[in-house]
């Protein structure tokens, strides 16, 4: 229980994806204009993340070890995160309409997302267990969330500000964003 | 280069058609469609392993082994890869170039491989290859593609060693592992940390905006100037024509050809922007 807490902080927070991984940048800077899509956004991620994980984890553990395969592991994990994504989709729009209306519109922009893929290959690499691998990925996840909904939060004051022209649009993101990275730095000395 | 086109052409009969083609591929990935620096695309990888100028290089040069040898493949089964499963039949083929990279880096330049970590097999995820994939190497033959892939690897190393090696100089006072600094030098080492990545990359995207506004003003075409990432979507996507569908099966794929078109029409590209890239160096 004591590893898996310190696994779900140390991922959360200290090396939080975005900040200092640099992992899912894209709709971390794409979709934080406003608090309510980066929420959307951050729940998708966070369910998206923890199946993926799961699956990869399992695939690994039962499919690849025994046959000795390690080494196809990238090929193998974006094939099935890419079909996972399109399922759980197609899953959603049929069966649970409302959560499809939700999360729906961010599926798609998180099917080949480097995040994704990154949470699955670096619990191969750190050689967690199953279970391991799922808090690992929900808590990945956590963080990318509270990333996003700060940035966003962050955006939405400072719409109106003065802003020197050539900085407007995604340099001030990127500059915030480096602030935020110096802030979660402080998470370091949290061990 | 049509301008090159005109002057080559009445030359060598084997040659006279390719090696304009060639060239022009060549200076497209280096500086007129620049990935980083013009189109502003794979950013993931750009901001994580440019701590240091000799990290750029090797991930630079990783990729352009993995774009060039991907972009032969891909324009070779460009007529049997079926247009609906397109996109997972080219994330299969880049993924096992990746994981052949993968393994020899592992095999011959530990070091490397371990200081660039799980980046490597990240490198399928990233947006340039399957974008050069989609808008190019799909509908054009092996040999251009080969270049096509080999011009936007370079410009891609280009612009991650000269990221890697300014943050490297500020953070660390070294350019490629050698003290270059004089011994008063006191290194701004969260250049080589995670917030200092942001802040070059804001720099830059500012540079970029800059050029954009100006060139504008002089009624010129910008459109092709990224200036802020791959916007709103997944690493693997591509900002680029043709490749607005990311999903796995591709049902209203089908008689899309209009990219290759796009890709050659050249918009009245100006120097300035060639210049981009000496600027940042």
């Amino acid at each position: 229980m004591k590893t898996l807490i310190l696994i779900a902080i140390g991922s959360a927070l200290v090396n939080n994806v975005v900040l200092s991984q640099f992992l899912g940048l894209c709709p971390f800077l794409g979709v934080s204009k406003k608090v309510k899509t980066a929420s959307g956004m951050g729940t998708a991620v966070i369910f998206v993340i923890t199946i993926a994980s799961l699956v990869a984890a399992v695939i690994y553990r039962f499919i690849l070890t025994p046959l000795d395969l390690q080494y196809l592991r990238t090929i193998v994990f974006i094939l099935v995160i890419a079909a996972l994504v399109q399922f759980v989709e197609m899953f959603l729009k049929k069966f649970i309409k409302s959560l499809y209306e939700s999360l729906g519109v961010y599926l798609p922009l998180i099917t080949t997302n480097c995040a994704v893929l990154g949470v699955a290959l670096t619990n191969v690499q750190k050689s967690y267990g199953i279970l391991e691998s799922v808090v690992n990925g929900f808590a990945t996840a956590v963080g990318f969330a509270v990333a996003i909904i700060i940035l966003a939060g962050l955006r939405e004051k400072m719409e109106y500000n003065d802003i020197p022209k050539p900085f407007q649009g995604m340099p001030i993101v990127m500059i915030t964003a480096g602030l935020m990275a110096i802030a979660f730095c402080g998470f370091a000395g949290l061990f | 280069m049509s301008e090159e086109t005109m002057t080559k052409t009445p030359e060598t009969v084997g040659e006279k058609k390719e090696m304009p083609v060639v060239l022009e591929r060549l200076w497209n990935g280096l500086a007129k469609e620049n990935p980083t620096f013009v189109l502003t695309l794979g950013m993931c990888p750009t901001l994580a392993v440019t701590t240091s100028a000799i990290n750029g290089l090797g991930m630079g040069l990783t990729t352009t082994v993995v774009l060039a040898l991907s972009n032969v493949f891909i324009s070779m089964l460009r007529k049997v890869i079926p247009d609906k499963v397109r996109i997972p039949a080219f994330i299969v083929i880049i993924a096992s170039f990746v994981t052949v990279m993968e393994l020899l880096l592992e095999g011959y330049l530990p070091s490397l491989y371990d200081s660039l970590g799980i980046y490597i097999p990240l490198i399928v995820v990233n947006c340039i290859i399957l974008g050069r994939a989609e808008a190019y190497a799909s509908k054009n033959p092996v040999i251009p593609s080969f270049f096509d892939g080999l011009g936007m690897g370079l410009g891609f190393t280009f612009a991650l060693t000269c990221i890697g090696l300014v943050r490297e100089i500020l953070g660390s006072g070294k350019a490629f592992g050698y003290m270059i600094m004089p011994e008063s030098f006191v290194p701004v080492s969260i250049f080589v940390m995670a917030p200092g990545a942001f802040f070059v990359l804001a720099l830059l995207t500012a540079v970029q905006n800059q050029i954009k506004i100006k060139g504008e003003a002089k009624g010129k075409d910008m459109s092709k100037i990224g200036s802020g990432s791959c916007m709103g979507s997944g690493c693997a996507s591509c900002r680029i024509e043709g490749c607005e569908s990311r999903k796995f099966y591709d049902a209203k794929a089908g008689g899309s050809t209009q990219a290759a078109a796009e890709t050659k029409t050249v918009a009245t590209v100006t120097k300035k922007k060639q210049q981009e890239g000496g600027d940042e160096a």
